[in-house]
């Protein structure tokens, strides 16, 4: 059986695509073995990838398919043989199945006599199924982006294709794909080994031919290479480890065919600018490891993984040019650091009146001062839980929050907005608790990101986003389909994960009303908010905590009464309850009760389609039957515990209450007949049910659980 | 970005170009006190139209033929996809890594002016001062030898252009004339192009549409003429070319206008929209004038 070796050569593949794409090309091959009987069931794939290429290599192909017996059956016999005769209809049948009309035969099954034919399909070469599916394979990997090359643009791919090698044992396969033919020749490193082919003289010889051509095609061994030589030249300086980060040894391993590193150095002096700044200078920008002492202090060292392998002058050439890039780049950070302290962050509060936030909602110093009403107030909303905030502290974080803004160093580090105004308030004196508020300010960045750690800085955080978002939609730029332009999304997710994850005894409900404060038609506008952010906390209930969609439906589905008491409206409520719903789906009762809900809320329905007019509550003197007294009289007995179990937050005995009411239900569906002649009857049962249905309808849509 | 490579992409002609140009961006300036950071700085520019498949072998080459040792230098192509939102024009490619430095920027052109490109440009841009700093070995653009006996030094040429220019950019530049300026240049382009597809769009205008025909008169004689070879003519001569620099000027306007931070956030997006839809029509209307068949290439 011989095997399969495919590598698609191509201009340098951006590296965060390269894993997917080298799975993806392998998934598709062995898919399409698969389908076309060509693998045998121990086969074994291996995959690799470089920037330039991507390959896999599958054992236990199949010279070719199994030839099949194929069973046709056509017309009817009747229709096909008359008289013993074919017709036409035999003849047409016996052209379609490629045999002769004394061939077919009579085929008897259930549903009467018919044409069969048994058609001999013989099987092809793998090479022939493999040279004319290859291309349409390759053509289908997924790109988050691609490109058309060539004239007449016939094809697009991730960059322009170089080569392709395609060999079944020891034969070249004729995939052709972008205007290039397959052969068995692949491509060393550019530089290392030069513009000429290397023959892959047969598969198992492929590695070791790259290896001579200085590639390593295999990731996992070029990933291990790179970690060992960055142990290895982080051994030149004394006491000191390389900042473990997998994300860069990830990207590093996708950008080189031949991987080696070089330590590098910069002048002690860089190292009293912050941390965060030189870190991100020398991973973000330049893909550089960062090197600290044992006590992560960082050391004035840094670690660049080279594409390429050099002597030593050639070693002192790179380091001196990754040296001169990185002092022009920490001379850079400097000189805007540097620049910056000439304006305090408190002298920069007035040239926020020149930023402009929004042409209509005005500056970034009109934004702050709202947002100063706004923090001071959910500061107060919190006296009574007992938080302490300290307010003076909050007052100038918010006041100084955006100030960072007319910064240089966060016009050319945007990423680092919040942070550097964080490390300029603690080096200009302003104290712990408002150089942490203002740098922690944008946390959580992600829905599983780390919220900010301080009570001053999770209210900064709210306080701004909130203010976006009933600032843009009192302007009418609300999110639209997938229109978002203000991130206001992302915005309502960072207030949401701060709640839940600082249980800040705020309600959304409250939370909106703060922001909206004197403004006018508030009403509209309120309600407009709160449903965004309620839309959002079902995103985040779903996405981010896992939750059934049936839950956060039934949950977010309540029938409100006050909004500021619904269970909604608190993160933390919500979140605990719909905990507590997961566990009730446990119920037998609780699920038999959400199924009785559900037949209840189509009763009403169907009764209010009929023109039916029930009052809002029965009367309980005019109940005849046994099983409607009973459930009336359950359900007055449980109201009041009922009541109190929802406004002390005991969710769960809530709910076992309501699955209670089984057996009345229960009862009184099987000898009660809800649609009786009798108007007045059938009027107060109908009641009845919608009493029940809305009283418990308060927390949750409970119809919504019920199986369907 | 200059005509050169904005228009010369367009359209299906092979065809291949390099020259050096000025890059202007505002913003970049810091008033000579950088060591590594212009206002304007110089690239060299090729348009490969359609790329070749060695295209990158070529590049390499280049590097090679002005005295850089691809064996003692690490080179690295790392994702980087160009976009001008402005012009609506993208690409993909690389920003090319040399021992970390970026020294060029190498784009696969996809869509220009809104335009689907076929046949596709491949774009390089090397960045001239990076490149002249690596190979002097000095640690500022400035102290670039810009020519040798006597020492011309690249402060001599520019420092004061650096200097003057941040002061007006960040400083000095009246905003309201500045957005005066746009609205003029814009207004302008918009009637060259409105008068273009008035008198060129291959539709025929309908009963009482009626346009500002403020260069009505461009076409003199020949827009009343109704044989096709005058018509063909008049074509030829309408100014699209400087159509195209009165777009150009609001870019650079827009540029100026973000530098001096008048331009918030969201009124960024409807700005950027409008120098696009100039930057659009311009291009439509080049395509429309170069269209084969028609005299203009007959001519020739």
């Amino acid at each position: 059986m011989p095997d399969f070796l495919f590598e698609a050569g191509v201009e340098e593949i951006p590296a965060r695509m390269i894993a997917a794409a080298q799975a993806d090309l392998t998934e598709r091959t062995i898919a399409l073995l698969k389908e076309a009987r060509l693998v045998a069931s121990d086969y074994k794939s291996t995959s690799y990838s470089t920037p330039r290429r991507l390959a896999v290599h599958i054992s236990g192909v199949l010279d070719r398919q199994a030839d099949l017996e194929e069973q046709l059956n056509g017309p009817s016999w009747k229709v096909a043989f008359k008289d013993d005769q074919p017709t036409a209809a035999a003849v047409a049948f016996a052209k379609k199945a490629g045999v002769e009309v004394d061939r077919l035969v009579k085929v008897t099954t259930a549903k009467g006599e018919y044409v069969g034919a048994t058609v001999h399909r013989p099987g092809l070469p793998a090479t022939d199924v493999l040279a004319a599916q290859m291309p349409q394979l390759l053509g289908s990997i997924y790109w988050p982006k691609n490109m058309y090359w060539r004239p007449g643009k016939p094809e697009r791919f991730v960059r322009p294709l170089q080569w392709l090698l395609a060999l079944l044992g020891d034969h070249v396969v004729p995939v052709e794909f972008g205007g290039i033919r397959a052969g068995r020749q692949t491509f060393g490193h550019r530089i290392l080994f030069g513009d000429c082919p290397v023959d892959v003289s047969n598969i198992s010889s492929y590695l070791a031919a790259l290896e001579s051509a200085y590639v390593l095609p295999e990731v996992e061994a070029r990933r291990q290479r790179i970690r060992k030589a960055l142990d290895a030249e982080t051994r030149n300086v004394p006491g000191a480890r390389w900042r473990e980060d997998q994300s860069l040894v990830d990207t590093v391993t996708h950008l080189t065919e031949w991987p080696t590193v070089l330590l590098g150095s910069f002048e002690p002096e860089y190292l009293r600018l912050p941390e965060e700044v030189l870190v991100t200078v020398m991973r973000d920008h330049q893909k550089y490891f960062a090197v600290e002492d044992t006590s992560g202090t960082l050391a004035p060292h840094f670690l660049t993984v080279l594409n390429t392998s050099v002597d030593s002058a050639g070693a002192d050439i790179i380091r001196h040019g990754n040296e001169r890039v990185l002092r022009a780049r920490f001379n850079d950070a400097r000189f805007f650091w540097d620049t910056d302290q000439k304006t305090p962050l408190t002298g920069r509060v007035e040239m926020l009146k020149s930023v402009t936030f929004q042409r209509e909602l005005g500056s970034y110093h009109a934004k702050t001062e709202a947002n100063l009403r706004i923090a001071v107030a959910l500061a107060d909303g919190l006296t009574a839980s007992g938080v302490s905030v300290d307010e003076a502290a909050l007052l100038t974080a918010v006041r100084l929050a955006k100030t960072d803004l007319t910064a240089e160093l966060v016009k050319e580090f945007t990423e680092l907005q919040g942070i550097v105004g964080g490390l300029y308030a603690r080096a200009q004196g302003h104290g712990e608790a408002v150089a942490q508020a203002i740098y922690s300010q944008y946390m959580p960045a992600s829905a599983d990101g780390a919220i900010p750690q301080t009570a001053e800085g999770q209210l900064l955080g709210i306080a701004d986003r909130i203010n976006t978002i009933v600032d843009m939609f009192a302007i009418g730029l609300e999110p639209t389909g997938s229109k978002d332009p203000f991130a206001l999304r992302r915005a309502a997710i960072g207030i949401i994960k701060v709640l839940a994850d600082s249980g800040l005894a705020l309600g959304l409900d409250q939370i909106v009303d703060i922001a909206i404060g004197p403004r006018q038609d508030n009403a509209t506008l309120k309600a407009r908010v709160v449903s965004f952010l309620e839309e959002r906390l079902a995103f985040y209930l779903r996405e981010v905590r896992g939750f059934a969609p049936s839950i956060v439906t039934a949950e977010l589905a309540s029938q409100g009464g006050n909004p500021a008491q619904s269970i909604k409206n608190r993160v933390t409520d919500a979140i605990g309850f719909a905990e507590d719903l997961t566990a009730m789906r446990g119920s037998e009762d609780f699920l038999a009760i959400c199924a009785a809900f559900k037949r209840i809320r189509n009763i009403l329905k169907q009764a209010r389609d009929k023109g039916e007019a029930y009052p809002d509550d029965f009367v309980a003197g005019a109940l005849t039957a046994p099983a409607e007294i009973a459930l009336a009289g359950r359900l007055e007995e449980l109201q009041t515990g009922f009541g109190s179990m929802v406004a002390e937050r005991r969710y769960r005995e809530a709910l076992t209450l309501i699955a209670s009411l089984r057996p009345q239900v229960d009862a009184f569906f099987e000898s009660v007949m809800v649609m009786d002649p009798d108007q007045a009857v059938r009027r107060n049962r109908l009641a009845l049910l919608s009493s029940l249905l809305n009283h418990f309808s308060r927390i949750a849509d409970f119809s919504e659980l019920a199986a369907t | 970005m200059s005509p050169e490579t904005f228009l010369r992409v367009l359209g299906p002609k092979a065809y291949s170009v390099a020259y050096a140009q000025p890059s202007r961006r505002p913003a970049d300036g810091r008033y000579g006190e950088n060591p590594n950071r212009l206002f304007k700085h110089m690239q060299f520019q090729v348009i490969l139209k359609p790329p070749p498949a060695d295209i990158q072998k070529i590049y390499l080459e280049s590097l090679v033929a002005i005295g850089i040792d691809l064996r003692q230098h690490d080179i690295k192509f790392e994702e980087d996809n160009w976009e001008a939102p402005t012009l609506n024009a993208w690409g993909v490619g690389w920003q090319v890594m040399l021992d970390g430095l970026e020294i060029t920027q190498f784009t696969y052109f996809q869509q220009c002016g809104g335009v689907d490109l076929d046949p596709i440009s491949g774009e390089i841009t090397y960045g001239l001062e990076r490149i002249a700093a690596f190979l002097q070995d000095v640690d500022s653009i400035y102290d670039i030898a810009w020519s040798h006996d006597p020492l011309v030094t690249y402060r001599d040429v520019r420092f004061a252009d650096e200097l003057q220019f941040s002061v007006y950019n960040f400083e000095s530049a009246d905003v309201d004339k500045l957005w005066q300026h746009f609205r003029l240049y814009e207004a302008e382009c918009q009637a060259l192009l409105t008068s273009f597809n008035d008198d060129f769009a291959p539709r025929p205008l309908h009963q009482g549409e009626h346009h500002d025909r403020k260069h009505g008169n461009l076409l003199g004689e020949f827009s009343h003429g109704d044989d096709s070879h005058s018509i063909d003519r008049a074509k030829d001569r309408f100014p699209v070319l400087p159509a195209y620099d009165l777009c150009l000027k609001c870019s650079h306007l827009f540029n100026l206008l973000d530098a001096r931070g008048a331009i918030s956030v969201t009124e960024r997006v409807g700005v950027i929209a409008r120098i696009r839809n100039l930057a659009v029509g311009v291009a439509k209307a080049y395509l429309a004038q170069q269209a084969p068949g028609q005299p203009a290439e007959k001519r020739t």
